[in-house]
């Protein structure tokens, strides 16, 4: 049941992360980028990483997509946000870009031995990435809020009215 | 099949096709989805890393994911602002349109 289910979310997540980058209409990426960040969400679950898996729901599904959907529907008139692509003349060569890119890393990942060390299988990781977040990565937390606190204002002082 | 291998595998090819998005998308939303694309397949692989190679007990994996969500966010909230501000000044989202100032 475990292995079914891994292979139905990873079915997921390639199929849906497919239709995001050739969906023709924008609404229509912007569901399938959704099915795409679930399954990374249920793939968190996989890893033993609960935390991650509610934050990757809640900041991308409840959060991003949101900013992304109001991005297109305050852009375009909503019946017509079909992308307008009658000229792409870099289609082919980003295919042929990707494709070698794509044979690289697999045969780099099938070759490599990858070490594998001790599994780390926490019962619940919430305790621990509390604890490391408020003594070891202490620094990198502080630095984290004041990005937020500076994308913030940089982002409500970029879309303020000029006569405001 | 739940095995590290896997992982990396669904990592290279959300990122392959990311890539792909970005490089041929026009509209500036679609390549901010490209790049939201891209940004979860690293976090993958760091989440992954950490279950299968031995980091030890602080979940470093972990706290670089969480930072990354962090920094996808407050990209998002920027990005979406200066495509209003591109939608304002040229009434298109296109970005190869935008093109003013390449003389």
């Amino acid at each position: 049941m475990a292995e079914f289910g891994f292979t139905g979310i990873a079915a997921l997540v390639i199929a849906s992360s497919f239709w995001v980058v050739t969906a023709r209409n924008l609404v229509h990426a912007a569901v399938a980028l959704m099915g795409t960040l679930f399954g990374v969400a249920g793939l968190y679950v996989y890893l033993y990483a609960d935390f991650l898996a509610a934050t990757q729901v809640i900041i991308y599904v409840g959060g991003i997509l949101v900013l992304i959907i109001f991005g297109v529907m305050l852009t375009q008139r909503i019946s017509s946000a079909v992308l307008l692509q009658t000229h792409m003349p870099n289609r082919p060569l980003a295919g042929v870009v990707v494709f070698f890119l794509f044979m690289g890393l697999t045969s780099l990942l099938f070759r490599t031995p990858w070490h594998e060390g001790e599994q780390v299988m926490p019962e619940s990781t919430v305790t621990i990435i509390g604890t490391s977040l408020l003594t070891k990565y202490l620094l990198h937390f502080e630095v984290a809020s004041v990005l937020l606190l500076v994308a913030l204002l940089g982002a409500a002082y970029l879309s303020r009215r000029e006569d405001g | 099949m739940d095995s590290l291998q896997s992982y990396l595998f669904i990592s290279i090819v959300m990122f392959c096709l990311g890539l792909y998005g970005v490089m041929t998308r026009r509209n500036g939303v679609a390549i901010l989805m490209g790049i939201e694309l891209i940004l979860n397949s690293a976090n993958l692989n760091f989440v992954a890393f950490n279950r299968f190679g031995g980091l030890g007990e602080h979940l470093p994996g972990h706290v670089f994911a969480l930072f990354v969500i962090v920094m996808a966010a407050s990209e998002a909230a920027v990005m979406l602002a200066i495509i209003i501000n591109l939608y304002k000044n040229f009434q298109t989202v296109n970005v190869d349109e935008a093109h003013e100032m390449s003389g």
